[in-house]
């Protein structure tokens, strides 16, 4: 039995039927990640003897009847800015290079509850800004399907694991693309929920009104399962919303938290839309290729294929960037060296030591993001920068509700292009931004996407495609998404 | 387009941002938001006019609970994690002249 090739709900199930115990199965990824882990480095903290432990008192549940759901005992990888009380969070920052939680991440809790594992916490993009991990402060992730090539980012760490078969499942966090997109490079499947879907308690903020956390995973019933698990209504998160009264008055049922009823293997009569505008110049033609020829096995199911003209696209991202540095130079004015992680070592009175703990403990690309955050903010600039993008967030979402008239789903590329070569990306930031375009307006919009592999380019590197429903439409995306996969499946298609 | 930052400008952003650059680090992040801004200066191109900023997606209405008291101290662990502390309390330079 190969434990560490299984996904987390066929894992689940050797584990409910005691064909395996809890702690051979963690055994078995730790044994894992020390075979891979010196080329891949998704880690930036292990977990061993916590695990373990961890791994008896969840059998002794398992055994006991009190846990049963599908992922109960089932190890995961958590990303390293979602709070897990007593173990390192670092946001792969020297800033919180010591820095450990005294509670844990609501989403965390609710695995926990469910009988998760904690294998460790993954590598990421500093504060996870960066598209690559290349910014984390403890060095890059390599991309598991090709060494020379990055894993994506910000949730790199998660995604490469999730690949190299480190860990069953992970968890990642989206702010313009950081789950949807390394899901993409790395070839393996994560959704961004609806935003207010899981409640964002205890991940550290980057831009707090685009972050949502969700799952990655090797397939889509993994995905569904998970999210079933770590959605909730949270009165400790402000912008959490009950998905069972949530949209009041809209008629239609679609706000569940049910996930996996939505795993059917039916497309036919689904309107899915293409955004002509997401697939013209700048797309690599392999990327494009592969992703319409998905598009066309989903009409061949009975889906109803049309292009239409989203608009509005090319101004998603300068409104994401003055958005999200906003944001960020706001969250990110906490970390002063006072209440937690890194203080310089000398300073003259206290304004200086925020100045030289801020500007030692933080790398070039968070500097830069809240340099741009503070100026867009700044007096005199607001309204020129800051209330245009707000304006230019509603326009956006305006796009995409005409859009939901029509479609339920609207299908996208993930990137522009495969996983780049290590130490290609980040000479030229705004390069790197523009990476982002086809994840980006899904965050301001609030919608859930999920990223699927639909194949792989010339080198062999794997190409993602994105699956976009309308807000609280998560059902619809899932249900596209396993209809494809079990299709290519079907088909034997390479994932 | 073509936006111009002055050192003036960089240094009042520094001072916002509490952050303390180098020399060689400012000449950057002046070229680095000039590049941005060029760029953001794209979304003039749309009309706004009329149109309401939208800061959240949804609407977002205060929620509020019933004011318990709970015996939870967490004190220590906090503590834990501060650089400097001293008698029950986070260590700082002097804070008023």
């Amino acid at each position: 039995m190969d434990i560490t090739s299984m996904t987390a709900v066929e894992l689940g199930k050797k584990l409910r039927e005691r064909e395996l115990s809890v702690a051979e199965a963690v055994n078995a990824f730790f044994e894992q990640i020390d075979r891979v882990e010196g080329d891949v480095h998704s880690f930036v903290t292990l977990n061993r003897e916590g695990a373990l432990k961890r791994a008896e008192e969840v059998q002794k549940q398992i055994d006991g009847g009190t846990l049963t759901g599908p992922l109960a005992g089932v190890p995961v990888a958590v990303k390293d800015n979602l709070c897990t009380k007593g173990m390192l969070t670092t946001c792969c920052s020297k800033m919180l290079e010591n820095f450990k939680p005294t509670f844990t991440a609501e989403a965390v809790c609710n695995l926990e509850k469910a009988g998760a594992v904690i294998l460790g916490k993954t590598n990421m993009d500093e504060f996870a800004m960066g598209s690559t991990t290349e910014t984390s402060y403890y060095g890059v992730t390599r991309n598991p399907r090709n060494l020379n090539h990055v894993p994506g980012g910000s949730s790199g760490g998660s995604c490469a694991a999730v690949a190299a078969c480190e860990s069953p499942y992970a968890l990642g966090s989206d702010t313009g693309g950081s789950i949807r997109q390394p899901s993409s490079f790395c070839g393996v499947v994560g959704l961004k929920p609806t935003y207010g879907t899981v409640s964002r308690y205890g991940l550290i903020a980057y831009g707090s009104s685009l972050d949502q956390i969700g799952p990655i995973a090797k397939d889509v019933t993994d995905c569904a399962a998970i999210l079933e698990v770590i959605a909730s209504y949270d009165s400790k998160d402000s912008t959490s919303i009950d998905r069972l009264k949530y949209p009041e008055g809209a008629g239609l049922n679609r706000a569940g938290y049910d996930f996996m009823s939505a795993l059917v293997n039916d497309v036919s009569g689904m309107r899915i839309g293409i955004p002509k505008d997401y697939f013209g110049d700048g797309l690599d033609t392999e990327v494009k290729e592969k992703i319409l020829s998905a598009v066309k096995l989903m009409e061949d199911r009975g889906a109803i294929v049309e292009e239409f003209d989203l608009s509005l696209v090319k101004y998603a991202i300068p409104a994401y960037y003055v958005i999200a540095s906003a944001e960020a130079s706001s969250n990110l004015s906490r970390f002063d060296g006072v209440k937690y992680g890194y203080r310089t070592e000398e300073y003259e009175g206290l304004h200086n030591m925020y100045k030289k703990t801020r500007s030692e403990g933080f790398g070039a690309e968070v500097k830069r993001r809240i340099m741009l955050g503070s100026f867009v903010l700044s007096s005199g600039y607001y309204d020129a920068y800051y209330l245009k993008a707000l304006k230019t967030k509603a326009l956006i979402k305006e796009a995409f509700d005409r859009a939901f008239a029509s479609f339920d789903v609207i299908i996208a590329p993930a990137a522009p292009t495969t996983a780049p070569e290590l130490g290609k990306s980040l000479s030229d930031p705004l390069k790197m931004y523009l990476g982002d375009i086809y994840t980006i307006s899904v965050n301001l919009a609030g919608l859930p996407g999920i990223s699927v592999p639909v194949g792989e380019d010339s080198k062999g590197l794997p190409i993602g495609m994105q699956l976009i429903g309308n807000c609280f439409d998560e059902h619809k995306i899932i249900r596209a998404a396993y209809t494809l996969e079990q299709t290519r499946k079907t088909a034997n298609l390479r994932m | 387009m073509a936006n111009k930052i002055s050192d003036e400008t960089i240094e009042y952003v520094g001072i916002l941002a509490k952050l303390e650059l180098s020399g060689e680090e400012k000449e950057k992040a002046k070229t680095d938001m000039e590049k941005m801004l060029d760029y953001i200066d794209t979304l003039n191109e749309l009309d706004t006019e009329g149109v309401t900023p939208m800061s959240h997606v949804f609407p977002v209405n205060n929620v509020f609970r019933e004011d318990v008291a709970s015996q939870k101290d967490g004190r220590w662990d906090t503590l834990a994690n501060a650089p400097k502390s001293k008698d029950n309390s986070f260590k700082v330079p002097k804070t008023i002249g």
